[in-house]
């Protein structure tokens, strides 16, 4: 390779501001989705909305990448980092830890949540903070009561939890059973509002 | 193959956009030209079928909409101009000796270049950003570099 090449190579350029690009984008309707992380008691959180509201939550356990190609196949590929755009839920979180509110109320886009799925979470947002219902009892909200095992399933893949209160949801025998960001967090999520107390 | 998350491309090819852009239509217009180029590219990547060669499409967009910024200057302010030789570094940048003659280049032999060196791109992806042959587009490279070998001062530390 010729000099000439090498120092054309090594001409420096100031580096790009992407982000600023990237706040307009979506904040100008051009981009489908953004994401931001917002650190909680729990651990950091990274949430994905829409132009409709919050969409996905995931937690730092999670595989990130995985979490974003999903929504990138099922919902929109062209997903930008904004962590202005996820403000709304870093309030709501925020009033929720402190205890201000345990009902988060925030704009929703239920994309990702099955039919089924949703009158399970439905269910599982009207139980009052404090308060646990069994998958059986949550599968009886959702409409019949022997599909305990799918109700199950539909809060194990809850695409909105902490928001959508999945953790509500315990075993008869009154073991926590399962939850996506682990069994301690569950607990946590369940103390924070009071149950057991 | 599925489509990654817009955010990946940009982590992977703003700056190698950015550089391009900027030894190919100057420093003055490259800000404009590449989010023009990032938002046009936003707006059709839902639309793509697969995932491959990305980097490769791109570029195309970064060129088609480099070339029009080019033309519209051409056409609105300096009909003499044409196409050939863009606003030269400002004078206080680093190197700023080797970017004016980058700008100085005839406009296929600077897109070649900075394709190639600046923005680091294979051959066969010039030449796909180019809407050339891969022959054509290493001639570009070759005419390119031979310039500016030619005009470079103190061409002994080269």
């Amino acid at each position: 390779m010729s000099g000439i090449a090498d120092r054309l190579q090594n001409l420096t350029v100031p580096p790009s501001a992407t982000e600023g690009f990237a706040d307009r984008a979506f904040a100008g309707g051009r981009a489908g989705a953004a994401y931001g992380r917002i650190s909680t008691p729990i651990g950091e959180l990274t949430a994905v909305v829409t132009q409709r509201g919050l969409l996905n939550l995931i937690f730092e356990e999670q595989d990130q990448d995985r979490a974003l190609q999903r929504v990138a196949d099922k919902v929109t590929p062209a997903i930008l980092e904004v962590p202005a755009a996820v403000g709304f839920v870093r309030e709501g979180l925020d009033d929720y830890f402190r205890g201000r509110a345990f009902r988060i109320e925030m704009p929703l886009d239920r994309t990702l949540i099955t039919t089924y799925q949703g009158r399970v979470l439905d269910f599982a947002y009207d139980i009052p903070a404090g308060e646990v219902r069994t998958y059986r009892q949550t599968a009886q909200g959702a409409g019949d009561g022997r599909a305990a095992r799918a109700a199950g399933r539909a809060l194990a893949t809850n695409p909105l939890p902490v928001v959508l209160p999945c953790h509500r949801v315990v075993a008869s025998d009154g073991g926590l059973r399962g939850y996506a960001g682990g069994l301690d967090r569950k607990r946590l999520l369940l103390e924070h509002e009071g149950f057991g107390r | 193959m599925k489509l990654p998350p817009f955010q990946r491309l940009l982590d992977e090819h703003a700056d190698g956009l950015r550089r391009f852009l900027v030894g190919y239509v100057g420093w003055e217009e490259a800000e404009d030209c590449w989010q023009e180029t990032l938002l046009a590219a936003l707006e059709a990547y839902p639309g793509l079928r697969h995932g491959r060669n990305l980097r490769g499409w791109l570029f195309t967009i970064a060129r088609r909409k480099a070339l029009d910024c080019l033309r519209r200057r051409a056409r609105d302010a300096k009909p003499g101009l044409a196409l050939d030789g863009v606003e030269a570094a400002p004078p206080e940048l680093p190197d700023w000796e080797l970017w004016g003659r980058v700008a100085a280049l005839p406009e296929k032999q600077r897109a070649a270049v900075a394709l190639r060196f600046l923005a680091d791109l294979p051959y066969a992806e010039v030449a796909e950003a180019m809407g050339i042959s891969e022959a054509a587009a290493r001639q570009n490279v070759r005419a390119g570099l031979a310039s500016l070998r030619k005009t470079m001062p103190g061409k002994e530390t080269l």
